[in-house]
């Protein structure tokens, strides 16, 4: 059998590529498959402080390529869900200091012992951005609904068809359902009509966001915020589940609050 | 006996093979800079044969920078072989040989070659049965496709993708990119689109900009196939079904082209 591995990347930085790999990579595991999160974002490393692991790094991705230890030491085992896994990037190197060939030889090792391999890949369309969809068997490119965001995701969805990694699949994060409704977001349709790729997965601007990465906790783990129940339906997705896109758009008002409304203004 | 072993593999990766558009040189998969060596290495052996010829180099899936094309340009030089055209899948690769005013297509050679002449930018858009490329893909962000004949694409050109033709562009969907007929100085080439919204549409030597965001938006939702085309020293758009008091002159536009075809080819 062995791992799927899953490529995430943006083109543009900030859009949540790392919050994305965090929370898919614990929602995956917390439906009970072995998953192994790797941080490709050499000399940026990000994804250790998301998933709440940065004290617990003593060997990491460049360590385990130049041979100065074993892939399994790397691996750092997270103590609140079974069967997640990470390995984190070196701060203190740069993308060159590995190749696409060392992420495919890494990701081979790791195939026959997970179910997933997520690689958070870094910004760009440079050397991180090819070293991390090299081992790729499928790639999620994430994007908000900003003008600039869908221009960059266009561009690597292109660069991915010129690679043969394609079809590449959409997740679009940061949504505000309210803006969309004004007109003054664009919608997931207008996003679609630019990149015209499969939809993955639409995830709402939630707060609960900055608190969960700023403590270290995914918000999957809480599972209580509409961001959390989004990334848990994106991974059901990943495992071949059928599930519905979630309906974002906030319901109409009743014609009972209309009047409600109504007898407050007055 | 382990630098035999290198030269049998170098060898196998560049070939050079005559055509009837004259020497291409095939370089297959590998190390750059081996590749380099290996052709040098070949050249090197029968100095006499290439000396003063002009190749054309194909490079397969292979992406290249326009530095590393002037590289390979340098080193032909030094055997007195000028490189003329590039031939790859790779559009990095195309884009970067146009931008170095290489050839990208050995059609139009084939054509001057049965023709036995040099043929100039206004006969060959005139020619039936001339030049053009056929792309059936959405071109994104990023790409360009640039021809010396006429470009036809089935699909999307989006925002931030370039297209530059010799001769005239057709777009069979939505065209929102950067489009340059006629970039060889032939005011008679046009552009036409299912939806023609582009951000920049230039015609030989004239340019004309989109109307903005706004304007486009709205405009996008009543629209009608255009084309476009020089007519009194400027750019303008015109729906393809009404083309009223244009119509004639147009037609009789065509008429007068089509009356150049017979006295070109008979």
């Amino acid at each position: 059998m062995g791992a799927t591995v899953i490529t995430i990347t943006s083109g543009k930085g900030g859009v949540g590529k790392t919050t994305a790999t965090a929370n898919l990579s614990a929602a995956l595991a917390m439906k009970g498959k072995k998953v192994v999160a790797i941080d490709a974002d050499i000399g940026l490393r990000n994804l250790d402080v998301v998933m709440g692991l940065e004290n617990r790094i003593v060997y990491d991705l460049v360590n385990v390529v130049e041979g100065s230890c074993r892939l399994r030491q790397a691996l750092i085992k997270d103590k609140r869900i079974e069967n997640l896994y990470m390995i984190p990037a070196a701060q203190s190197r740069d993308k060159s200091a590995i190749r696409p060939q060392d992420m495919i030889d890494v990701c081979d090792q790791l195939r026959p012992e997970f179910d997933f391999i997520l690689i958070d890949s870094p910004a760009g369309i440079e050397q991180g951005f090819r070293n991390a969809i090299a081992p790729a068997d499928r790639i999620c490119i994430i994007t908000t609904p900003e003008v600039s965001a869908v221009r960059d995701a266009d561009r690597v969805v292109g660069l991915i068809e010129a690679e043969g990694k394609g079809p590449a699949l959409l997740i679009l994060n940061r949504l505000r359902p309210r803006m969309v409704q004004r007109g003054d977001m664009l919608d997931t349709a207008d996003v679609l009509d630019v990149l015209a790729i499969d939809l993955l997965g639409i995830v709402p601007e939630d707060e609960a966001i900055i608190v969960s990465t700023n403590r270290g906790i995914p918000v999957v783990m809480e599972n209580t915020s509409r961001a959390a129940q989004a990334f848990c339906n994106i991974a059901a997705r990943l495992m071949g589940e059928d599930v519905p896109i979630m309906e974002l758009e906030e319901p109409s008002p009743s014609w009972l609050s209309k009047i409600a409304n109504l007898v407050r203004r007055h | 006996m382990q630098h035999s072993a290198v030269e049998t593999i170098s060898k196998a990766q560049v070939s050079i093979k005559g055509t009837s558009d004259g020497l291409v040189i095939h370089l297959g998969a590998g190390e750059w800079n081996a590749l380099l060596v290996a052709l040098a290495e070949k050249l090197d052996r029968t100095p006499s044969f290439f000396r003063g010829g002009r190749v054309a180099l194909n490079v397969g899936p292979r992406q290249l920078t326009a530095s590393e094309l002037e590289t390979i340009g340098t080193l032909l030089s030094k055997f007195q072989v000028s490189l003329w055209a590039v031939l790859s899948d790779s559009v990095e690769t195309q884009q970067a040989a146009a931008e170095m005013g290489l050839e990208t297509s050995l059609a139009l050679s084939r054509m001057e070659h049965l023709l036995g002449e040099k043929l100039d930018g206004r006969e060959r858009v005139i020619a039936d049965g001339e030049p053009a490329i056929l792309v059936r893909r959405i071109v994104r962000s990023g790409q360009s496709v640039c021809h010396t004949g006429h470009v036809i694409i089935i699909g999307d050109v989006n925002p931030g993708a370039e297209i530059v033709a010799g001769g005239d562009i057709v777009v069979w969907g939505r065209l929102r990119g950067n489009v340059h007929a006629g970039s060889n100085g032939n005011e008679r080439a046009v552009v036409c689109a299912l939806v023609l919204a582009p951000m920049l549409l230039r015609i030989a030597g004239y340019v004309a900009r989109s109307p903005g965001r706004e304007d486009s938006e709205a405009y996008e939702q009543s629209v009608v196939p255009e084309i476009a085309f020089v007519y009194n020293g400027q750019i303008v758009a015109e729906p393809w079904r009404a083309m009223d008091g244009l119509y004639t002159d147009w037609r009789a536009d065509l008429l007068r082209r089509a009356a150049n075809t017979l006295s070109t080819w008979f």
